[in-house]
């Protein structure tokens, strides 16, 4: 069983995301940038997968900068076997990204394409749900479990209410949520081995995919502030409050 | 404008995300509510008497029952042949259908709405609500998702829409339902509750987070919430989750128990009304959004609390 597992350089989670004084975006320039958090829990599923015997290969693929290199080397020294980076400089936006990895999928016949649910910078959750439109395929989105069993794949989701299981026939598309693994750090031994496993290098044009955007951003802006409020001595002056409020 | 408004449902009754979507595609244009389910008769006279609905589409069919995207993506793209606008609350059921029916569509779609800036300019929140996008549609139809929490609810009542059956397109054969685990609960949801009681990590343990939390929560009728760090420890399950990552709630009353404030919990409440918060670490984060702020001891303030209402 073939496995693909798409993933994005996105700003590291840890850093405040600062919007550029002439509100044209975030600024992007000398900051730490990393693997988007839920496409490594992808990875590490993948690998897990791979571990247990039930995948045979992992492809890690990113659309984005020259630098995207530098995560899906990370994703290689996870355990992934070999990378495939869509260079280009420009955004791309999900529905183009999508249209790129149906084009690998079309190559590469993966049974599972395993996807963050988003990318912590756009914040879009589109992807997943589009490749599998795109592919003609089963989606299981937002996945805290995944069991591969008889040419099926069965994934356990986060909804709003709980949770609820889905049978999916592969293949399939899955996109993860938080609560589906604890990714792993890499050895350092495994770090200098995924310097020398395969990485391609191609380009949008290579799969045929227009990247023009079809949303103009008019203006990025800094959310309202929300100003602190007074500090109450004690319970009862709490109780006081709630009084007011009327919900005491 | 035609806009086409998907209606949130469990097969017996509507959900509030949907008055909220009606809001949004009513600010585009004239609004049909489409009530894709098994049985949803009930639900579409329900769907009828919301104030600004002009039509509601009933397609009733087993495949739809539990809103598997692969069953409902095609019905929609069937109808949107008629329409300009497709629009779906931002749950996790219309976040797993909206982009389905985009790409079908050919569309990019703009995600979790905030407000309808022109009839095809809308802002979104982006890096996790630390910037506000303001976006621009080039294609010739709209799909967004609408944030609830950003919209007034439509009044459920008071409108007198036709319904419409439609036809359906069956099973596609690629999905099939297995099972849920929905939380019961007596307490109001976390999405339309008035208040709502959220603890942290502080609560220490499951038994410490339930004997300590929903005293108060029982005294006020609140729903309760928690930080992804009391999720991620196990106090609770996953669906009490408030945050970017969890669920987006703006209730009249927020009160942030032992939780510190981290940017991705934040951004799941900040729109409450009206925050408090109870932290014994007089500097965290929390305090900073807070209109009411008591540092104290949460094992001593919360008993004495609910002992005083």
């Amino acid at each position: 069983m073939k496995l693909i597992v798409p993933i994005k350089r996105v700003l590291d989670y840890n850093v405040k995301p600062r919007v550029k004084s002439d509100g044209t975006g975030v600024d992007l320039a000398n900051v730490k940038m990393s693997i988007n958090p839920f496409d490594e829990i992808a990875v590490e599923e993948a690998v897990r997968l791979k571990e247990k015997g039930v995948a045979t290969q992992v492809v890690v693929v990113s659309v984005g900068p020259a630098k995207a290199a530098d995560v899906l080397r990370s994703a290689l020294a996870m355990g992934a076997d070999r990378a495939i980076l869509v260079s280009t400089e420009d955004a791309v936006e999900p529905l183009a990204v999508a249209k790129i990895l149906a084009a690998i999928a079309a190559e590469e016949s993966p049974d599972l394409v395993i996807l963050g649910k988003q990318a912590i910078d756009d914040d879009s959750n589109q992807v997943g749900q589009m490749l599998a439109a795109l592919l003609g395929r089963p989606q299981g989105t937002f996945a805290s479990k995944v069991e591969v069993a008889d040419g099926a794949v069965l994934v356990t989701r986060e909804v709003d209410g709980g949770l609820e299981t889905v049978r999916l026939s592969l293949p399939a598309i899955i996109t993860t949520d938080l609560r589906l693994n604890e990714p792993r750090y890499a050895s350092l031994p495994n770090i200098m081995k995924a310097k020398s496993k395969p990485l391609a290098t191609k380009t949008p044009g290579d799969y045929g995919v227009d990247t023009t955007p079809r949303l103009s951003v008019l203006k990025v802006a800094e959310p309202p502030v929300r100003s602190a409020g007074v500090k109450v001595a004690d319970v009862d002056g709490l109780v006081a409050k709630l009084k007011e409020l009327g919900v005491a | 404008m035609a806009v086409l408004v998907w209606a949130e449902h469990e097969n017996a009754a509507l959900k509030d995300a949907t008055l909220s979507a009606v809001t949004a595609g009513a600010a585009l244009g004239e609004v049909h509510l489409l009530v894709a389910g098994a049985g949803v008769g009930g639900v579409a006279q329900a769907a009828s008497q919301i104030a600004g609905v002009a039509k509601v589409l009933q397609a009733d069919d087993a495949a739809y029952a539990h809103g598997l995207a692969e069953n409902v993506a095609p019905l929609i793209v069937g109808l949107m042949a008629g329409y300009d606008a497709f629009v779906a609350p931002a749950t996790t059921t219309g976040k797993n259908i909206a982009p389905r029916v985009a790409a079908l569509l050919d569309v990019a779609q703009v995600s979790e709405i905030l407000s309808v800036e022109g009839p095809k300019t809308f802002t979104r929140p982006i890096y996790a609500g630390n910037a506000i996008a303001t976006v621009e549609s080039s294609d010739a139809k709209l799909v967004l998702t609408v944030r609830g929490t950003a919209f007034a609810k439509a009044g459920a009542s008071g409108g007198a829409a036709v319904i419409e059956v439609v036809g359906t397109t069956g099973d596609a054969g690629l999905s099939s339902f297995v099972g849920a685990e929905i939380a019961k609960s007596e307490r109001p949801e976390l999405t339309s509750a008035k208040v709502i009681v959220s603890g942290g990590r502080a609560l220490k343990d499951a038994e410490t987070f339930a004997a300590t939390i929903l005293p108060l929560a029982d005294k006020l009728g609140a729903a309760v919430g928690a930080s992804r760090a009391a999720v991620d420890a196990g106090y609770v399950p996953n669906d009490y989750q408030v945050g970017q990552t969890g669920k987006i709630v703006a209730p009249e009353v927020y009160i942030a128990v032992g939780i510190s404030g981290a940017i991705q919990h934040l951004a799941g409440m900040k729109d409450s009304k009206t925050i408090i918060a109870i932290n014994k670490d007089e500097d965290a984060p929390i305090f900073q959004v807070a209109d009411i702020g008591l540092v104290a001891d949460l094992f001593t303030a919360v008993p004495d609390l609910v002992g005083k209402l």
